[in-house]
């Protein structure tokens, strides 16, 4: 008797090997895609947006790709989540943990193929993922201790980190630069005190780190344009008519003068209002919603500077920088802390004109100003430095460092081949494949680069059989040099990371032996 | 029959539009069922045991969940048939009452339907299959209650707890870090029981995710966690000895409910209207300030003069707050949550050791801890994970087991794992059998049968060759007369249950039982099916 069918119309299954299959196939694929962006000869993609104007983004960021693509397979949505979880969790490494994840897959589908049990070499994954961290817990570099090494540490982590994007020509400017700026967040990783703007025209090389903040703003016509000593009252208050608040309340007038009184009264009112926010004894006055013309004339006539409509992350930036309490009530002007600087004044970049506080009291906040040919550039270079900075401010707190170039890869895979020579049992092969899918890290950083991969890895290979090498793969000179001379630095946390969510995610995939498809949701308004 | 004839020898029609509809009786009835349940139980007997596959599910919006648990399995799969719902339902009720063995329950229903289709082939009645099957259930949950071991545990000592809520976990894809989830899961219920009345509420207990981290950083924070941040960027992140005031009403002037209108028409009017506004701010805030409050946690928002007032005053306050947490966090800090600033006095505020911000990651995202609580009642588990897919199964695997550490308190008695309580149960029912005269005897036997499916889906799952490895099992049990071995699902050489510490709850091996047997009659009761056709 066969039974009809238990699922609804259009909802499928696919089970056992095929399953397996779909997963396999679906994550690999995505792995190849993001293959080739890997390492400092990566190539870069072209996205273009299905929405209007088909915007164009060109990138080299594994989760800027990932995030854009619209996938249906489900294996494949799991290793876009993982490189997705990265970028957050510590930004950069989203096109390693993918590759490897991929990798993994590759390798566990030629173990299935040998009949193998997907449970045995999850087993044996395991085991070889806890060897190989504790094999690079063992070689890390941790100089906390002392600052001026520790410094320079981080820049070689941020070039490490910037030479694989568009900025690896100006890769010791910028690297310098976001030190910079990391060093200014004293331990936070709170990244949204740094500013990036972004204006088109320059070369990248004029990109600079501003010592001050910058906002992006005008000044108002009329006000001072320059200002020394100033003390600033951060807002966040109405200043356009203020509403009655009490529910309910409604103006009834019933003939013109009253109309006329009223308005008077609406007047006295902001004017009241200004005159409050002017004896806090300020020179200027920054607020995150709309000025009005009329109290903007008003603080003109006082000669104080008013600035409208700083964004919300602007206003918080500004409260940072200058130490000012953000305020919305104005009654007791003795007690809101004012925030401070040396000097407010208009400058230039490009075409803009752009307000920029220097002198400033507390300095946790900071500018970036980007420099370059295109938006497209620009919107890469933000990307890139946005990566750089997140690793920065989280090595600020992880200090443990490691070298770059393929180093931690070789040196776990070492680790984990010796771990498959003592591990009895059907596991071994496992372990074994996971050597093998480490292994492919460099060798696709070499195959990207144009160079001899199977030659170089395996001369790698080879020089790490001796103890404490520090050998990698020197894309720019195309052969195995001294990691640790070149000065290619990677942090600690993101190959760690890597390697966990990759392991975690080839477990994930492995473990399904069913995919169960629902009937797509009917949506009324397709195209 | 639908057509039948009247006294006058006219045709009438039973069932109206009868071409149009399907329709299965008798014994094709019974057959088509009993596919269709079959088909649901084999779908889940691939993810039974410590060795068990997952599924991959694809909900109609794309989104992808990967997962081990029956019920959930079952709930987001897009049945459609009638009798598979049904099973759909029995793990769900199986979910509900005891949280974990959502997956062995559809097994072990799916294997008595099959045992069934023998004994209708036989030509044995339905009814009198089911009848059997209630016989040899009741047989089955009485011998449980025999083999049961209890065992002593209490707070100092919750090892034995630990080591049950292991077995439940073995099964997940959290297994790596089993241990330390389930000191966990155990801690967290510990610290919301009852002991006396043997109870245990688990409201209390909130599991919190957060993508990202490692499994290894899930943590028991003894408090509440919020995912909500200060209302103003500049308020203190740490508050030490909080005094929170837990408010349902927003920072806002009043609002009638009565419709009513407040004319302006002169400037006096709109003079008064400005002051008493500010007044009406400023009384807000001295309120909270008055009763000694050092913590606002308010359930709505409030606009920027009150933010700013709040600020301005040293008294930071989080907005936003749903009512769930909002609830949870009264219970924990022993607060009472006040709908009218009018009503807070000293005694309403709750009160926090600790309550401190914390962030996440490169991104913005932070989140609150209200920790050292008055009543540290109400605990959160946080989980931390790879990615999205990993925290929500996590999620699903803690909640089974807490459900299980909740039972163990509920009720003391264990039965042991690895298929060991159904080999046994099996051998209870099979000697039981020969005692019963009539048909039913066949019924008892078909039941024992199917008890024995479990185990063998064990040692299929693991590898093991299924029918050698139970009847080895089998012939031990009875030369020994003891009921501890079970499928040594683990490969660890021995398959005493005991010494591999595989426990599971006598009430829910009871219920999978009683569930699915209950589930099975009613199915063999159905001998008509009626279904409208597609349109």
């Amino acid at each position: 008797m066969p039974i009809d069918k238990i699922f609804k119309d259009e909802a499928s299954e696919e089970k056992g090997e095929r399953a397996r299959m779909s997963s396999f196939v679906g994550a690999m694929a995505i792995s190849d895609l993001v293959k080739t962006t890997l390492g400092p000869k990566g190539m870069d993609k072209i996205l273009q947006s299905t929405g209007r104007g088909h915007a164009v983004t060109v990138t080299n960021d594994g989760a800027t790709i990932l995030k854009s693509l619209h996938i249906d397979n489900p294996a494949a949505k799991v290793l876009i989540d993982i490189s997705k979880v990265q970028d957050d969790e510590v930004g950069d490494g989203t096109t390693s943990v993918v590759v490897l994840a991929g990798e993994l897959l590759r390798e566990a589908e030629k173990l299935v193929a040998s009949k193998i049990h997907p449970m045995t070499i999850i087993a044996g994954y395991r085991m070889a993922a806890e060897c190989g961290r504790d094999a690079l817990l063992k070689r890390v570099i941790d100089n906390k201790e002392n600052p001026e090494k520790f410094r320079s540490d981080l820049i070689k982590i941020a070039m490490t980190t910037l030479c694989s994007k568009i900025l690896s020509q100006d890769k010791e400017h910028f690297a310098e630069m976001a030190v910079d700026a990391i060093f200014r967040l004293k331990g936070s990783t709170n990244l949204e005190s740094i500013q990036i703007i972004k204006k088109p025209g320059g070369s990248l090389k004029d990109s600079f780190l501003d010592e001050g903040f910058i906002l992006d703003k005008k000044i108002g016509i009329g006000q001072p344009k320059r200002i020394e000593n100033a003390k600033i009252l951060v807002a966040n208050t109405a200043m356009d008519t203020d509403k009655v608040k009490i529910y309910g309340a409604r103006v009834r007038v019933d003939s013109m003068t009253k109309v006329a009184e009223i308005e008077g009264a609406e007047k006295e009112k902001m004017k009241d209002k200004v005159n409050k926010i002017l004896a806090h004894g300020i020179n200027c006055f920054v607020n995150r919603q709309l000025i009005y013309n009329f109290p903007e004339e008003l603080f003109a006539d006082a000669g104080v500077l008013a600035i409208e409509h700083a964004d919300f992350e602007g206003i918080e930036r500004l409260g940072l920088v200058t130490g000012g309490e953000i305020a919305s009530t104005f009654d007791n002007p003795e007690s809101v802390k004012l925030g401070e600087c040396k000097l407010i004044e208009e400058i230039m970049i490009g075409e803009d004109k752009l307000i920029h506080f220097s002198g400033v009291a507390m300095g946790q906040a900071c500018s970036i100003v980007l420099r370059g040919a295109s938006h497209h550039v620009l919107d890469e270079a933000e990307r890139s430095l946005h990566d750089a900075l997140c690793v920065l401010s989280q090595t600020v707190n992880d200090s443990r460092v490691l070298l770059g170039g393929g180093w931690p890869e070789m040196v776990m895979a070492k680790e984990v081949d010796e771990l498959a020579r003592k591990t009895p049992g059907k596991k071994s092969h496992a372990i074994e494949a996971f050597s093998r899918a480490l292994v492919s890290i460099p060798t696709t950083i070499a195959d990207n680069a144009g160079l001899d991969s199977a030659e170089l890895v395996a001369q790698l290979r080879a020089e790490h059989h001796s103890e404490g090498c520090n050998s990698g793969i020197d894309v720019i000179s195309g052969s195995v040099g001294n990691m640790e001379e070149r000065g290619i630095y990677e942090a600690f946390k993101v190959k760690q990371a890597v390697l966990l969510s990759a392991t975690e995610a080839a477990e994930m995939i492995l473990r399904v032996d069913d995919i169960i498809t629902c009937a797509p949701r009917r949506r009324e308004d397709r195209m | 029959m639908a057509l039948a004839f009247d006294e006058f020898g006219r045709p009438f029609i039973i069932l109206r539009e009868q071409d149009q509809k399907t329709r299965l009786r008798g014994i094709d009835a019974h057959k088509a069922n009993i596919a269709a349940g079959k088909a649901v139980a084999r779908i889940l007997r691939s993810s039974l045991g410590p060795k068990g596959m997952d599924k991959m599910l694809q909900g109609p919006d794309g989104d992808v969940t990967i997962t081990n648990d029956g019920a959930t399995i079952l709930e987001q799969m897009d049945v459609d048939n009638q009798i598979a719902k049904l099973m759909v339902e029995l793990s769900r009720s199986q979910d509900y009452e005891i949280g974990d063995g959502t997956t062995g329950v559809v097994v072990m229903a799916g294997a008595l339907l099959e045992q069934a289709e023998r004994q209708l082939d036989r030509g044995i009645h339905p009814i009198r299959v089911a009848e059997g099957y209630e016989m040899a259930s009741r047989v089955a949950v009485e011998h449980l209650e025999r083999i049961a071991q209890k065992f002593e545990f209490d707070v100092n000592n919750y090892e034995p707890l630990v080591q049950t809520c292991m077995t439940t976990l073995s099964s997940k894809i959290v297994n790596r870090c089993k241990r330390s989830l389930a000191e966990i899961a155990v801690k967290a219920v510990l610290a919301v029981a009852d002991l006396e009345r043997r109870d245990v509420n688990l409201d209390l207990i909130k599991v919190e995710g957060k993508v990202g981290g490692k499994l290894e950083d899930t943590e028991l924070i003894y408090g509440i966690l919020v995912d909500k941040d200060m209302s103003h960027p500049q308020m203190p992140k740490q508050i030490e000895d909080a005094h929170i005031a837990i408010l349902t009403c927003p920072f806002e002037p009043p609002k009638p409910k009565t419709k009513h209108k407040v004319d302006i028409d002169t400037v006096e009017k709109f003079e008064t209207m400005r002051k008493q506004e500010q007044q009406y701010f400023d009384e807000m805030v001295q309120k909270c300030k008055d009763v000694g409050a050092t913590l606002v946690i308010c359930q709505w928002g409030f606009d920027d003069e009150a933010n700013h007032l709040l600020m301005h005053r040293n008294l930071p306050a989080v907005r936003w707050v749903g009512g769930v947490e909002l609830e949870l966090i009264a219970i924990a800090t022993g607060g009472r949550i006040v709908p009218r600033f009018q009503e807070l006095t000293p005694e309403k505020l709750g009160k926090a050791g600790l309550v401190r911000e914390k962030s996440f990651g490169t991104t913005k995202e932070r989140m609150l801890y209200i920790e050292h609580c008055a009543n540290s009642r109400a605990v959160t588990v946080f989980i931390r994970g790879g990615n999205k897919m990993m925290i929500e199964e996590t999620k699903r695997s803690i909640h089974d087991a807490l459900c299980v550490a909740r039972n163990l308190i509920r009720n003391k008695s264990i039965v042991y794992g690895g298929g060991a309580a159904e080999i046994a149960c099996s051998l209870a029912v099979e000697a039981a059998a020969d005692k019963y005269p009539g048909v039913e005897q066949y019924a008892i036997r078909a039941f024992a049968e199917a008890l024995d499916s479990v185990p063998m889906a064990l040692a299929e799952n693991s590898g093991l060759q299924p029918i050698e490895t139970l009847s080895a099992v089998k012939s031990q049990q009875i030369k020994e007369n003891i009921p501890f071995y079970g499928i040594d699902c683990n490969d660890v050489g021995t398959n005493d249950m005991r010494e591999q510490n595989v426990f599971e709850t006598l009430i829910g091996k009871q219920q999978q039982i009683l569930l699915a047997t209950q589930v099975v009659k009613m199915i063999l009761k159905i001998d008509d099916v009626i279904s409208p056709s597609e349109y």
